[in-house]
């Protein structure tokens, strides 16, 4: 017996396996552990879209909106004033405050004015519109983001997928009503906008399309707890939900629960300029186009603050609170891709693929033993060290296990003791050519390693290309089959050979080849 | 154990015509069922949804039929079992593409009351990112072999690697007949069971070939037909073992692994066999017709070794100072 520089690396590779694999095995509280994928441990993967043409609508929209309250704050009689889906217009009627009315529309960041007679219309740049769009992306990922993590998830993941998918994947989610909270959490706009009923013509409402309101610059709104009511408010907002800086969920006297919100000191100030001109009107508290107050305005409100009430749980109260908290979302998102697993499933996949595992290994085992006897013995503990070596630097770069992951490993058993076999027949035909068996072993190595070398460099050209093209579940049978391929090359080659080193002299004196290599000697 | 001694070369180059009579008839069979038959893209690519539902006694397809018509969602809908009589997939063509409306929760709703199930699995997959996980794979597919044509190409020579694309061809080819002719669902992770038959099929192609290559380089005056039968045959056991210690696993994945990965082991199981026949007996033949030059490797060869020597005659001298 004496070591050597393979066996001494051979062991300091089991050790790491060992010791970085143990929280994962033993399920210790520290240490890094591997994560177990969506489709083991059950949980929602959604590939979100963003319909950001909505996103340029809406800033449009509250152009209009400024437009307007510029011109009612400095007394510019304008009249007309219409959107649509890229343009705000209107018709100054005294033009002599054109250039004031011109300079304003200028500062607004990307505008395109064109003047004609009193008419002014105003446009977004292509540029700021792709900025807009991005900014809608970037934005939707932001909310997204902060209102998951105030949802009570562990580490949910929301991340930009491509330059406009957004990737969600939250893992531990138990029960359907868990996952469907979540999932109306993310795609509700949040959106909040005070708007003015039309009180010259509400009486009406019942009477009139949406095209007949729409000439008069209103739309109908539906009221959130009956339907059947319905309001006539303008369409262009007082102000909108940007303008909040806080909401949070309380009580009103009967101990319902409410959402108080407070806005910033322009939404402020927008806010007590028009409580303070509509008095003995009524302010419509619009959230995602529904009507859920239209209390009467009965004197100046400053301060900046308000409650939307409405007939919710303690839960459906909270989870709006924090959707507006969090910012509403610019624009609205679609579902592109959506998997969903349950936790009963992802246990049976479990099972299943360590069932598979044991089964193929066991196999191996055996087969590798009885074929080479001491050889296919000395091949096994490379194969076991493998194992523990993939689960150790799946733990130590926190990769995640998948189904595909563990059918990978499985695979990498039975490919991972490839180099063993070529090894040892390389060295069995050495042995037939009549070499002592220490040039036998030595040239054997040497021998198979090029071939070894080029094989799996192949099969790596392979992982490597579906990491980089796969998705989600199958990116993980790609690196576990990586990193098996790799700890092959040091458990196979370098371990095995330090053992036949180490064990030289026993094998020499006892030349019995069928004991070592399994032929008739 | 010994299953091969190397007492006597197989000629395995005389058996290549059969072979490549089976092999082309195999491939040609593969292309005429993707032809008729067709690739069943499962909804990873062709865009769909899949509902899994399991019951706690066998699942009453029938009665779900029934219960599912009631609603235009399930419209063309596929009721089909999924490894056990107990649980059933759902699968539609249709997608939803609103967030809050959950297609679990409509199955749900639709199939209550015909039985005690519960809800293991919904997979939705827009018609855009189904067309781009498509598009996706193709690339996958053609850059995993553009690089190891490289790969052999530099490691080896031209031949070599065009031999050993003609067998990958040939490999992927089968198993997608093999898969067409079963009808599994094509989805993500049978095309990373084509990159591994990939991968695979051509690790063993490479031992071969190595072996052939040192054959070639040791003997001098054997022929190119009799290099290969003695390389195959000197190689014919670690093919075999490792292509059935790789079996075995593959077996019980396919076995125990659950219908989820069925495809998946169902793919890479052809792959293996497919495998190991086409490096014995597609990829060295071909080798052989392309008439790899053994005459002009050799020259090479010497040419090589002859600069070797004469840089290091010209080495010596500078050393020992006679220039």
């Amino acid at each position: 017996m004496k070591l050597n520089y393979r066996i001494v690396i051979f062991a300091l590779a089991i050790i790491f396996g060992l010791v970085f694999s143990a929280p994962s095995l033993l399920k210790l509280d520290d240490g890094k552990k591997v994560t177990l994928g969506l489709d083991l441990q059950g949980g929602l993967h959604m590939l979100l879209g963003v319909k950001t043409e909505e996103a340029v609508k809406s800033r449009i929209k509250s152009i209009a909106a400024s437009v307007k309250h510029y011109s009612e704050r400095e007394e510019i009689l304008i009249d007309e004033l219409t959107f649509d889906e890229s343009s705000v217009s209107f018709i100054v009627l005294d033009s002599d405050e054109l250039p004031k009315v011109e300079s304003f529309l200028k500062e607004v960041e990307g505008s395109l004015v064109t003047i004609s007679g009193e008419q002014i219309s105003m446009t977004l740049t292509p540029e700021e519109v792709v900025k807009t769009e991005k900014e809608a992306i970037s934005q939707a990922i932001e909310t997204i983001r902060n209102r998951l993590d105030q949802f009570g998830l562990t580490e949910p993941v929301v991340a930009r997928q491509g330059e406009e998918k957004i990737l969600v994947q939250l893992a531990g989610i138990k029960t359907q009503e868990e996952e469907q909270r979540a999932r109306e959490l993310i795609s509700r706009a949040a959106k909040l906008e005070l708007m003015a009923v039309d009180e010259d013509r509400d009486a009406r409402v019942y009477n009139m399309s949406e095209s007949d309101a729409a000439e008069y610059g209103d739309v109908i709104l539906e009221d959130a707890k009956n339907p059947a009511i319905k309001y006539l408010v303008h369409e262009i907002p007082i102000l909108d939900g940007g303008m909040l800086t806080d909401a949070a969920m309380g009580f009103d006297q009967n101990n319902r629960p409410l959402i108080n919100f407070s806005l910033n000191a322009e939404g402020a100030e927008i806010f007590g300029d028009f409580t303070g001109r509509s008095v003995g009107k009524r302010l419509a508290v619009v959230l995602d186009g529904k009507v859920y107050s239209a209390p009467n305005i009965n004197e100046r409100i400053g301060g900046g603050s308000g409650q939307i009430s409405g007939s919710y749980t303690v839960m459906e109260a909270k989870d709006l609170a924090i959707a507006l908290r969090s910012g509403s979302l610019l624009a609205p998102i679609y579902l592109m891709e959506k998997r969903s697993v349950g936790p009963s499933l992802g246990a049976d996949s479990i099972k299943a693929s360590l069932v598979a595992l044991i089964g193929g290994f066991v196999l191996v085992i055996i087969f590798m033993v009885v074929y080479y006897r001491a050889a296919g013995v000395i091949a096994n503990i490379a194969l076991v060290a493998n194992l523990f070596i993939i689960l150790a630097v799946m733990s130590l770069f926190g990769a995640t296990l998948t189904l595909p992951g563990m059918a990978g490993i499985v695979l990498t058993v039975g490919m991972a003791v490839d180099a063993n076999v070529i090894i040892s027949e390389r060295i069995r035909e050495l042995i037939y050519e009549g070499k002592s068996m220490h040039k036998a072993i030595e040239d054997g190595y040497a021998n198979a390693m090029r071939a070894i070398l080029d094989a799996n460099i192949t099969t790596l050209i392979a992982a490597v290309v579906l990491y980089a093209y796969g998705t989600g579940a199958i990116k993980g049978f790609a690196i576990t089959i990586s990193i098996g391929i790799l700890a092959s090359m040091l458990t196979a080659i370098l371990g095995t050979h330090g053992i036949y080193e180490m064990l030289e002299q026993k094998i020499t004196k006892s030349k019995n080849n069928r004991f070592w290599f399994g032929i008739k000697g | 154990m010994e299953f091969f001694k190397y007492t006597k070369t197989f000629n395995f180059m005389g058996k290549s015509k059969a072979a490549m009579v089976l092999s082309v008839i195999l491939v040609l069979a593969s292309y005429a069922l993707l032809a008729t038959k067709g690739l069943n893209y499962g909804v990873d690519f062709a865009g769909g949804t899949i509902v899994q539902v399991k019951y706690d006694t066998t699942a009453p397809i029938d009665a779900m039929r029934e219960k599912l018509k009631g609603n235009a969602l399930f419209n063309g809908a596929s009721i089909t079992e999924f490894g056990s009589p107990d649980e059933v997939v759902i699968r539609m063509k249709s997608t939803t593409s609103n967030v809050t409306v959950d297609i679990g929760d409509v199955t749900r709703e639709a199939l209550n009351g015909s039985g005690n199930f519960e809800i293991r699995r919904v997979d939705i997959v827009g018609p855009k990112v189904g067309s781009e996980l498509k598009e996706k794979g193709i690339m996958s597919l053609l850059l995993a072999v553009i690089g190891i044509l490289i790969y052999v190409a530099f490691r080896f020579e031209w031949r070599f690697a065009v031999a050993s694309i003609f067998a990958l061809v040939h490999d992927v080819s089968i198993a997608l007949g093999a898969i067409t002719l079963v009808g599994l669902d094509v989805n993500l992770d049978v095309l990373a069971a084509l990159l591994t038959i990939l991968g695979y099929s051509l690790n063993d192609t490479i031992i071969v070939f190595d072996r052939i290559r040192e054959g070639v380089t040791d003997s001098r005056n054997s022929t190119l037909f009799d290099t290969i039968n003695e390389s195959v045959t000197r190689t014919l056991a670690r093919t075999t073992l490792t292509s059935l210690t790789t079996f075995f696993v593959v077996f019980t994945l396919f076995m125990f692994g659950g219908e989820i990965i069925h495809a998946f082991a169902f793919t890479l199981l052809v792959g293996v066999v497919v495998g190991t026949y086409s490096s014995i007996f597609v990829a060295s033949p071909i080798l052989l017709w392309f008439g790899f030059d053994v005459k002009g490797y050799h020259e090479k060869l010497a040419a090589k070794a002859k600069r070797e020597a004469e840089k290091q005659r010209m080495r010596d001298q500078y050393e020992s100072g006679v220039m």
